[in-house]
């Protein structure tokens, strides 16, 4: 469907992201999962094509087999909506506060699709519906602010479907959201790529929401895809050192039970030590390498190759050993 | 860097350099005794003794007007530091008060908004006697409101945030975090409002004058030397035409310096820069 | 001896703005009849999402602003009953973290003289070993003083505004969502500091955030709020392996913690 190859971002010296492969089938769910400063939302944005004027793109992006990496703003747009779709965190802040709901759906349903104005509203009130908005007709005629934020986020998800895309880029979907409306959101993506054989690839902090989402994760670092492979078994078996201390240090996911020690001192969490880097002073050779608890004399010099752990999975770091 | 040297910083800094220089320059030297009247010497035009040539009564006129800038900015100056400062002494108080004290501040501003000054000046030079500290005044007195609604715009927003919250539970006082936190952080918008409200005090100044009601002869001012010229329009349009491009140098300056510095002080226009 | 903080039975409503001039605004119950007590040195975890009234309850604590019903006593006394000279002294002794470390030291003023302001306002001696000591204490250089919060990262920063919360020696922190807008990784750091302090200084703590697990690695025991009301509350472990509640459930698998 979409195929990243050794896909680089650069802004001047810097890299926002460096030589990143990813790929994503029909009907298939991936995570993308880091902290800020990692190039997850880069990421998400160089699938869309909406890399900032300034930045220079090289390697390969296929979409459906045409070749999109060096493609004019127009033809991305031309693929944009009809293919690949986005959401974003702040419901709100995507929608135009004074057009009512209903009016801001139907709009691209008209223009790109060339509905009339009946059939338009009537495949409203169907996406309405499919994404789980009660009582549909009412909701066409109310302005953004007047529904939940939960609410909100469906209305988008459901302008995200309009034209049918086969692969929908969802950027921190459920950050802004409350944990037991997070939930409701993560369950319908995953439903609606069930249902409509859509491809989703779900960006987020959140390791517990990627879990839920998703069945292959890319875990990413300083700009780079470290480890990949299905969620389930890197979350429970991480093999990149970066993972492991991500998954340690976020109570509730790895790790022990918290509580007391033997000696009654509160268990302390596992910590990678420091901060993320700014970009333009990440290491040349391992991004992780500074931060890294079991790094090697040339991990901060030389570049690790990716390396195949077992069957689909991926990590990339000196101790596994060389190229996959 | 560039992009901060927008069209409007740079012409407003220039026209703010030049009108504020020649105030200046006129405490220590000026091309005559700007009152010395030479009879012989009506109308002259521009020559190497007169730059700017001289008056009806043979006074020069550039003299006179270096002498003329340094009035305005004088009361423009005061003006504006008397207002601003009980405006923004206002503006602090009615938040950190809040409530009913600040509905009441406020309510007055509004009154003081839609008092005309004009009328102002000319009830004070009623019970004062014209001079340009009636002018001082009516300017200082129209500019409280102004600055207390800035200042309390700005002040509620400072306010809310928590380092302010954190400053209460260290158990300090309104006062003291009015002092400390709000009025550090309301800086920004009020400099802003005083360099456009030093335009409109530099016009309002002008305008007092041409009524009689600011600087008294033979203390020259842009706005008398305009209505003393009035008469002599088709005589010698000069006259008119000196004192009218001062006025409107300084206050094109002051209001384009201040637009500028409100777009550099802007967050969302400074984020979009860094971008 | 008295428990350190006892919340009986407050009860806080907001009057909203009118819609119409004849008509006053409607009221909004954001606290309803919330109790609890918290002995020296413990902590209590409190989540909930927006709109539980759990910040609501971290203003009253802090005695911000005062409930319409109940009382906030601390070390016995009611804050709300107290002068407000009386109450700015006994201030020293209970301090607040707050959620936002980009919004909650003031840009213009030096992270020493943030750190000083509450040994300031209580006219305490030795601000500057003080200073220097809880700079120290949060894993800071004396050093990093002297320079402006801008040029801190957001984990350093509320390091910063952690040390001007302990300078006062309180016996009480109350901690508002103090890790929810930290990446993961520096999250941890903060909690284990927060853990790390508790126990070297005995404080007490009240923890307030709407993500059960990293509660649930600090506190004791452990409240759980929605709209406005406790609906679940007990000792941590207990709260975790069985929630009677189906909203804790839905915190708890929001969380990751079940599945």
């Amino acid at each position: 469907m979409m195929d990243l190859k050794g896909v680089s971002v650069g802004f001047g010296a810097a890299y926002a992201l460096r030589d990143v492969s990813v790929s994503i089938a029909r009907g298939e769910r991936l995570g993308i999962v880091g902290e800020s400063g990692s190039g997850k939302s880069m990421l998400g944005l160089t699938m869309m094509g909406m890399v900032p004027d300034a930045a220079r793109v090289e390697g390969a992006i296929a979409l459906d087999g045409a070749q999109l990496a060096r493609a004019s703003e127009r033809v991305w747009r031309r693929h944009r909506a009809r293919k690949v779709a986005m959401i974003f965190q702040e419901p709100m802040a995507a929608l135009n506060p004074l057009q009512r709901l209903g009016e801001t759906v139907m709009e691209p349903l008209q223009v790109h699709l060339g509905l009339s104005r009946a059939a338009a509203r009537d495949r409203t009130l169907e996406l309405f519906a499919e994404v789980g908005i009660p009582d549909p007709e009412a909701r066409l005629r109310q302005y953004p602010h007047e529904i939940s934020g939960g609410q909100r986020q469906r209305v988008l998800i459901a302008l995200a479907l309009t034209c049918d895309p086969s692969l929908l880029i969802a950027d921190e979907p459920t950050t802004a959201l409350d944990a037991h409306v997070a939930l409701r959101i993560i369950d319908l993506l995953v439903n609606l790529a069930a249902s409509r054989q859509m491809a989703l690839v779900f960006i987020s902090h959140d390791l517990a929401a990627v879990a839920r989402a998703t069945e292959r994760i890319a875990v990413m670092y300083g700009g780079e895809v470290i480890e990949t492979g299905p969620t389930p078994q890197v979350l429970q078996d991480p093999q990149h050192p970066y993972t492991k201390g991500l998954l340690g240090a976020r109570p509730g996911i790895g790790g022990e039970t918290p509580g007391r020690g033997p000696d009654g001192r509160r268990k302390r969490l596992p910590t990678i030590p420091g901060t993320v880097p700014p970009l333009s002073a990440l290491p040349a050779g391992c991004r992780f390498s500074g931060r890294c608890p079991v790094e090697l004399p040339h991990c901060a010099r030389v570049r690790p190759e990716p390396h195949r752990v077992s069957g689909n999975r991926i990590a990339t770091c000196h101790l596994l050993g060389g190229r996959a | 860097m560039t992009r901060l040297l927008t069209p409007n910083l740079v012409l407003g800094a220039a026209l703010v350099v030049l009108v504020v220089g020649m105030a200046a320059l006129s405490l220590v030297w000026t091309p005559h005794e700007y009152a010395q009247m030479n009879m012989r010497d009506r109308f002259a035009p521009p020559s190497d003794i007169h730059l700017l040539g001289t008056d009806q009564l043979g006074r020069d006129i550039a003299s006179q007007l270096m002498v003329a800038a340094r009035n305005s900015m004088t009361v423009a100056l005061i003006a504006v530091l008397m207002g601003g400062s009980i405006g923004v002494a206002l503006g602090l108080l009615a938040s950190a008060i809040g409530g009913w004290v600040e509905d009441l501040i406020m309510r007055i501003a509004d009154i003081g908004f839609a008092f005309p000054a004009l009328l102002f000046a000319i009830m004070l030079s009623a019970v004062f006697g014209p001079s340009l500290w009636v002018a001082v005044l009516a300017i200082a007195f129209i500019n409280i409101p102004v600055f207390a609604r800035v200042t309390r715009g700005a002040a509620n927003v400072i306010w809310t945030r928590d380092y302010v919250a954190a400053a209460r539970a260290a158990g300090r006082g309104k006062f003291a975090i009015s002092r400390d936190h709000i009025l550090p952080n309301v800086a920004a918008p009020v400099i802003v409002q005083a360099t456009i409200e030093f335009a409109i005090a530099i016009l309002a100044e002008a305008a007092l004058s041409y009524l009689g009601l600011g600087a008294q002869p033979p203390s020259p001012s842009w706005g008398r030397m305009l209505s003393e010229a009035q008469t002599l329009m088709f005589m010698a349009p000069q006259l008119a035409i000196y004192p009218g491009l001062c006025i409107m140098a300084a206050v094109l300056g002051f209001s384009l310096l201040g637009d500028a510095l409100r777009d550099l002080t802007d967050p969302r226009l400074t984020r979009s820069r860094q971008a | 001896m008295n428990a350190l903080l006892q919340v009986r039975a407050v009860t806080r409503r907001y009057r909203m703005p009118r819609s119409s001039i004849l008509r006053r605004g409607p009221v909004l119950t954001a606290i309803e009849n919330v109790s609890f007590t918290l002995e020296r040195g413990r902590t209590l975890g409190i989540v909930g999402e927006s709109g539980s009234g759990k910040s609501t309850l971290a203003r009253l604590i802090m005695a911000f602003e005062a409930p319409d019903e109940g009382e906030v006593l601390f070390d016995g006394k009611n804050l709300h009953a107290l002068s407000s000279a009386e109450l700015r002294l006994l201030r020293r002794r209970f301090q607040m973290v707050f959620q936002d470390p980009w919004g909650s030291l003031d840009p213009r003023h030096t992270v020493s003289w943030s750190i000083a302001e509450p040994l300031r306002a209580t006219g305490a001696g030795e601000i500057g070993r003080r200073v220097d000591e809880a700079l120290s204490q949060v894993g800071l250089r004396p050093q990093d003083g002297s320079k402006y919060p801008h040029e801190f990262s957001g984990g350093q920063r509320q390091r910063i505004a952690i040390a001007r919360a302990i300078v006062t020696r309180p016996a009480l922190l109350v901690a508002d969502e103090a890790v929810s807008a930290l990446d993961v990784s520096v999250q941890a750091q903060i909690l284990n500091l927060l853990m790390d302090l508790q126990e070297d200084l005995g404080l007490a703590m009240v923890f307030i955030s709407h993500d059960l697990p990293v509660v649930a690695c600090l506190a004791d025991d452990v409240l759980v709020m929605r709209a406005g009301q406790a609906i679940e509350a007990g000792p941590t472990a207990a709260l975790i392996s069985a929630p009677r509640a189906q909203y804790t459930r839905a915190l708890l698998a929001a969380g990751g913690l079940m599945p």
